[in-house]
Parts: C-alpha cells; sequence; structure tokens
C-alpha cells in the first residue's frame, strides 16, 4: 500500500477513511436505490397515512365545546363510536352518500360516453392536429374553475339565451298544453352531473388517450385479415386492450366526483345535498368536528373498494398467464 | 396442366400512388395455385404495399387484382379469401396463443366442437400444443412467428401473405424455419405469396421470384432462370455475387458472340442471346464460381492472364479477387477440393494465373 500525500484525500487504510469509504460504498451499491424506492413511501406516509390516521382519531372522539372542539373521555368513553353509530341511522348521511354516488356514477359514465369517441379520434388525426386537439381538451384548465362554474350557471339560469332557446325549441316540438316558461335546470342533480362531466371529461379523455395510443393499428389490420368487420374489430381488438385507460380514467373522474364540494353547493339541489357538502356543513357550520371526520372516514373506505377492485383486476391480468405457465 | 387455365392470382397493371410518390409502378404478375411465390426486393421497393393490395388494407390507383378468378375491387379486407403474416407478426396481445389461434373462426358457422378441433390441429401444425394457454408476452419470437402463421392459416385460406416472415428470427431460427414453412405449404396446399429481401431465403423458398426494383417487377422467374438467366444488370446484381464488364459485340457466329472486353485486353466468346447485334455495346457478368483458376495456362476457349489481389480461405472453399490486365478486379471462388497445406492452394497472394471460363457461362446482359 503506497500512502500519498498529506493534503489528499483520506487514504483507506486509515481509520475515519475506511468508515468513509465503508458508507460511501454501501451507498453507491444500495443507498441510491432504496432512496429512490423509499421516496413514494415516504410522500404516501407522510401526506396521506398520517393525515388519515389523524382524521380517524377525530372521528373516535366527542364533541367538545373547546378549542379545537374535540376531546377524549370525561363522561364519555374514551373512543366513541356516536358518530359511526349515526352514519347508519340518521337518513341524511344516507342520503348523502347515495346521492353522491349516483350522481358520480351517471357523470362517470357519461364522461366514458363523451370521452373515448375523442380519445379514438385523437388517436386517428394526424400529428399536427392531434397537439392541437390535446391542447384543447386541456385548455379550459387555463381559466378559473369557479369561473367556469359561474359560466354554468349562467347558461342554465331562467333568463339565459342558453335556457330560453331550450325552452323554445321544447314548446315547438310539443303540444301547446305541454308549453313550458323555462327549463328547470338549476339547483338539481341533472346540474350537477352536466357541470361535472364538463369538469372532468379531461381526466377521462388523457388516460384514454394515452391506452390507446399505445395500440398497434397494425392489430386492427390483423383482425379485419381474420374477418372483422370493423365494429367487431373495436369490441375484440380495442376496447379490451384500453380497459385499463377505462378504468383509470374511471376512476379520476368518480372518485373526485362522489366528494365534490362546489359543484353540488353551487349548482346542486340544496335539499338534497352531496357527501362533500354534508362535510364542510359539519365542520364549518356544525363545528362537529368528530362528525365530520367520520363521514371523511366513511367516503374513503367506500372509495377504497373500487380501487381494490382495480388493483385485484390488474393482478389479476398479470397473473393470469403466468398463473397458467406449465413447464 | 393446360397453360390456358385462368391463373389463381392475376395481377393486371397495378399501380399505387401516395400523394404524388409512385410506390408501385404497372405490375403485371400471375401466380398458379399452390405456388410458393416470393417478391423480392430492396428495403422500401413496393414490396409490402403491393402485399397490402392483394389482402385489401390499400386501393390500387390503377389496375386490378384477380384472385381466383374474382376482381377484388372494392371488396374489403374480412371479405378476401386471403390471410396475411404481417412483418411485426400482430397478434393479440391480450389473448392466449390458443385464442390468437381461434380468432378467424369465430366467423365460420362451425360447431364449438369443430373449432376447438381445427385449433388443436393448428397448435400441432406449428408445434406448440404445450403453449396453448400462454399469452403471447411469455413465448420467443419464433413462437409468435408459429402464433402467427397457425392464425393466418387457421381459416384455410386460399391465399396466405406473408410479409418478411422470417425477418425478425436469427439466422439460426430462420434456416430451420424455412423449412418448415415450405413443409407445411405441402402439407397445406395453400398458396403462399412470401416477401423477402433476402435473396437465399427467395431461393430456398420459392417456386418463382419476382424481383422488384423501386416500384418495378424487373424479372420474374425460377430461382434458376434468375440466377443463370438474370435479364438485367440490375437483377444479376441483386442475387448472388458477379463481376461484370462492359463489352462490345465484334461478331456473331451460329449461337456464339465474339465479344471485345477492355477490362480483359482481348476477345473471347459468349452464348448470345436473341435479338443482338454486331457491333452493340454490351456488358458481359461472370459469376465467381464458373470462373477457373490455374497456376498454368489451361486448354481452354476463354483464357485470361491475372494477378491474384486478395484471397480469402473458408475451409471447404476460397474466394480470390484477381487484377485482369485492364487494372479491374474480377471474383473467382475456388473449391478446395484436394486436402493439403497452404501451399497446395491453387494459387496464392500475388501469384500470376489463368483464369477460364465456357463460353456459356458468361452472361451478356444488354439492359
Ligand atoms: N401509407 C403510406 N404513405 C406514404 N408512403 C408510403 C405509405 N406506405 C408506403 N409508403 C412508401 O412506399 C414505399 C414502398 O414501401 P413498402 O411497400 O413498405 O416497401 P417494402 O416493403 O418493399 O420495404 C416506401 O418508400 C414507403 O415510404
Ligand atoms: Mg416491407
Amino acid at each position: 500500500m503506497a500512502p500519498r500525500g498529506a493534503d489528499g484525500p483520506p487514504l483507506p487504510g486509515q481509520p475515519a477513511g475506511r468508515a468513509m469509504s465503508t458508507l460511501a460504498r454501501w451507498f453507491h451499491r444500495r443507498g441510491w436505490r432504496d432512496l429512490i424506492i423509499a421516496t413514494p413511501y415516504a410522500w404516501l406516509i407522510l401526506l396521506f397515512l398520517i393525515p388519515f390516521l389523524i382524521v380517524v382519531a377525530m372521528s373516535l372522539a366527542t364533541r367538545t365545546p373547546t378549542a379545537p372542539p374535540f376531546g377524549y373521555g370525561g363522561e364519555n368513553p374514551v373512543l366513541n363510536f356516536r358518530g359511526y353509530a349515526r352514519l347508519f341511522t340518521d337518513t341524511l348521511y344516507i342520503r348523502a352518500f347515495v346521492t353522491s354516488l349516483m350522481n358520480a356514477s351517471i357523470a362517470t359514465i357519461f364522461c366514458l360516453l363523451l370521452g373515448y369517441p375523442m380519445a379514438l379520434g385523437l388517436t386517428r388525426v394526424s400529428k399536427s392536429w392531434r397537439n392541437i386537439l390535446l391542447m384543447l381538451v386541456i385548455l379550459p384548465f387555463w381559466t378559473s374553475f369557479l369561473l367556469r362554474v359561474y359560466a354554468w350557471m349562467g347558461l342554465m339560469g331562467r333568463n339565459s339565451w342558453f335556457n330560453r332557446m331550450l325552452t323554445d325549441s321544447w314548446n315547438w316540438l310539443v303540444p301547446s298544453d305541454w308549453a313550458i316558461t323555462s327549463v328547470p335546470m338549476m339547483n338539481s342533480n341533472f346540474a350537477v352531473i352536466l357541470v361535472t362531466v364538463y369538469t372532468y371529461l379531461p381526466f377521462m379523455i388523457l388516460p384514454l388517450y394515452a391506452s390507446l395510443e399505445r395500440l398497434d393499428p397494425q392489430l386492427d389490420e390483423a383482425a379485419m385479415d381474420l374477418g372483422s368487420r370493423p365494429w367487431r374489430v373495436f369490441l375484440d381488438v380495442t376496447l379490451p386492450q384500453s380497459l385499463p385507460g377505462i378504468i383509470a380514467g374511471g376512476m379520476l373522474v368518480f372518485i373526485p366526483a362522489a366528494g365534490e364540494l362546489v359543484i353540488p353547493v353551487l349548482v346542486g339541489n340544496p335539499s338534497s345535498p352531496m357527501i362533500g357538502r354534508i362535510i364542510s356543513d359539519e365542520f364549518a357550520q356544525a363545528r362537529d368536528w368528530p362528525m365530520a371526520s367520520t363521514v371523511a372516514v366513511a367516503l374513503l373506505v367506500l372509495m377504497v373498494g373500487p380501487t381494490m377492485i382495480y388493483s385485484r383486476y390488474q393482478q389479476k391480468a398479470e397473473g393470469a398467464g403466468s398463473g397458467e405457465e406449465k413447464p | 396442366m393446360s397453360g390456358e387455365a385462368e391463373p389463381f392470382i392475376r395481377i393486371e397493371n397495378v399501380a399505387k400512388s401516395f400523394g404524388s410518390f409512385q410506390a408501385v409502378k404497372d405490375v403485371n404478375l400471375t401466380v398458379a395455385r399452390g405456388e410458393i411465390f416470393s417478391l423480392l426486393g430492396g428495403s422500401g421497393c413496393g414490396k409490402t404495399t403491393l402485399l397490402r393490395m392483394l389482402a385489401g388494407f390499400e386501393d390500387p390507383t390503377a389496375g386490378r387484382i384477380f384472385i381466383d378468378g374474382q376482381d377484388m375491387s372494392g371488396i374489403p379486407p374480412w371479405e378476401r379469401p386471403v390471410h396475411m403474416m404481417f412483418q411485426s407478426y400482430a397478434i393479440f396481445p391480450h389473448m392466449s396463443v390458443e385464442k390468437n389461434i381461434a380468432y378467424g373462426l369465430k366467423h365460420e358457422r362451425i360447431s364449438a366442437a369443430d373449432r376447438a378441433a381445427r385449433v388443436a390441429e393448428m397448435l400441432d401444425l406449428v408445434q406448440l400444443t404445450p403453449f396453448a394457454k400462454r399469452k403471447p408476452h411469455q413465448i420467443s419470437g419464433g413462437q409468435r412467428q408459429r402464433v402467427a402463421l397457425a392464425r393466418a392459416l387457421a381459416r384455410q385460406p386460399k391465399l396466405l401473405l406473408l410479409d418478411e416472415p422470417l425477418a425478425a428470427l436469427d439466422k439460426k431460427l430462420r434456416e430451420h424455419t424455412q423449412f418448415e414453412l415450405m413443409s407445411i405449404q405441402a402439407r397445406t396446399g395453400v398458396t403462399f405469396i412470401v416477401v423477402t429481401h433476402d435473396q437465399e431465403e427467395a431461393m430456398t423458398l420459392s417456386d418463382r421470384i419476382a424481383v422488384m426494383d423501386r416500384g418495378e417487377v424487373r424479372q420474374v422467374g425460377t430461382p434458376t432462370e434468375i440466377y443463370e438467366y438474370p435479364a438485367s444488370r440490375f437483377v444479376a446484381g441483386f442475387i448472388g455475387a458477379i463481376s461484370t464488364f462492359p463489352a462490345r459485340v465484334i461478331r456473331l457466329t451460329g449461337d456464339l458472340a465474339e465479344v471485345d472486353i477492355p477490362a480483359m485486353d482481348g476477345t473471347f466468346a459468349a452464348r448470345a442471346t436473341p435479338g443482338l447485334t454486331e457491333g452493340q455495346e454490351i456488358t458481359v457478368a461472370l459469376r465467381p464460381e464458373k470462373v477457373a483458376i490455374a497456376k498454368t495456362c489451361p486448354d481452354a476457349v476463354n483464357v485470361v492472364e491475372g494477378q491474384v489481389k486478395d484471397l480469402a480461405y473458408f475451409g471447404k472453399d476460397s474466394l480470390y479477387r484477381v487484377t485482369l490486365p485492364g487494372g479491374d478486379l474480377i471474383a473467382v471462388h475456388a473449391v478446395n477440393a484436394r486436402r493439403g497445406p497452404d501451399t497446395a492452394r491453387p494459387a496464392d497472394w500475388d501469384d500470376k494465373v489463368w483464369l477460364s471460363f465456357e463460353p456459356a457461362s458468361a452472361i451478356i446482359l444488354t439492359d
């Protein structure tokens, strides 16, 4: 071992140098990989799991007139399940859940029906058109979301040109004793679904486009070559291969749509609130943080269901072939 | 077999343009039933485009295609009695091997039992029975190629189009699969049109070959015809190795032509081709294996002196490059029929040698 100059880097033979180099070697061998793998977990734990546990803890507390307005123990049990009991007994919550899931499901289905042809169209146009159209799909995000909802409120209102146009065409089409003075669009589930579809459509189109764009057009030709007409080709080749895109888009629309607060508050029916409204009201108006947390936990559990089904489906899709693999 | 019988496939003055670019120009071809017919040509010469017109994915800009006497104009791909094996194989990635093969049978009105039997038969034909349940990503490239073949054959097409069927396979597998393809064709009797850019593959597989260049068919013939009697310098150069020399016809006597080859500094006898005139400027082409090399002057009609510039020893044979009196090089192929050390070779580096060739071996090209 040839010793090096005193002002050089620590030599491998010296104790400090040896410790350093062992550490450096460990880091180079495993460190980067571990760090990269750990990042998403750290993210999930810090920004999802810990806040969620806090919410769960809050949902089991008791409402108090203190600040913050909840506490544990006192004359109540330390862990108070009153909120969860109310969830199943008070029809307000049950109806809110049903309304949310219904509205979100219908909006998701319409997003899919509208978004699928659009995404498919995007894959069939020339490259330059594709970029322009993709821009148009995400262009609405460049204006304020609230502004766009207000625009819809204006359109749906009783005295808007839009409403009058629909009213006039209805009156022109049907006998006169069916005539109406305006179309009651505002403050209804219809309005919620309409604005939700409008708002979330890009979240359906983009994952669909991503999965459709990857498909090999030659597969379509192969199916045609083997005797399938274009519609059959779509059902046999395009649709099954775009299933991951459908599921991803569906979840991206369904999950936020079910918990949506702004849209139902602004255009929805006040007498049948959606779940986001309930959570907000419990927190802000009733100052019942435990109950608000309980509803939030219930919503999350409801949303985790579809996610689990999705990952189960994905595992099955991946495992199907290898499971049957026989030597 | 009567020569007047309607050919199975007739391609009549077919042309295809993409915008102003002519990918296929005025092609006329006929293919007989049960034939293995190759379209051979370099990349981009329009082979795939011609095949896609047969399959119905492209409409000819001009001309007509008849399959089994039926005009194919306006008939969509799903109604043609033709199946195609794509260059990329185009196997459905979301279906098992078995489902891929069964796909075309969906449209046939046959019972489920018949369908299963047919799939089993196809799996057996391409020796994939143990892999029936696998997904395409779980099998090798060679196996995928066989899935594509089985899928295309399952519906018993009258005509199978194969676009570079072996190009994606490695050399050893390719050679093996060539013979497999031929044996499958013989067993099924289906007419094959094979696209390839590999001349050896075309020679091995085909009953007849059409050599294509920039959208045109330059020559159609059996492998022997194409190799031994090329019609143009392009075909001669495309198939196998060849040395070409500009020459001029001096005199025509019977079926022999006396030609002046400046590169060889002399006049030589060559088998005349029809339509040759005295004084005509021509090209004389010689295949390396048709030229004999010796260290002593042989007793032959056409002899030329030269000096060995290069030699490559391959064991069973050697390739020499010999400098001719005019300075040009000629390739000569000699079989190493006698066993011995280096000194036993017909010639060595820088040796002065005599080359000779038969009049019939000299190919006269006017195009
Ligand atoms: N759809 C198309 N649009 C424009 N040009 C095309 C199209 N298909 C093929 N070509 C052109 O036609 C020529 C012949 O192509 P192709 O038939 O695929 O050649 P090969 O199969 O012999 O390699 C190529 O120059 C190619 O660029
Ligand atoms: Mg090609």
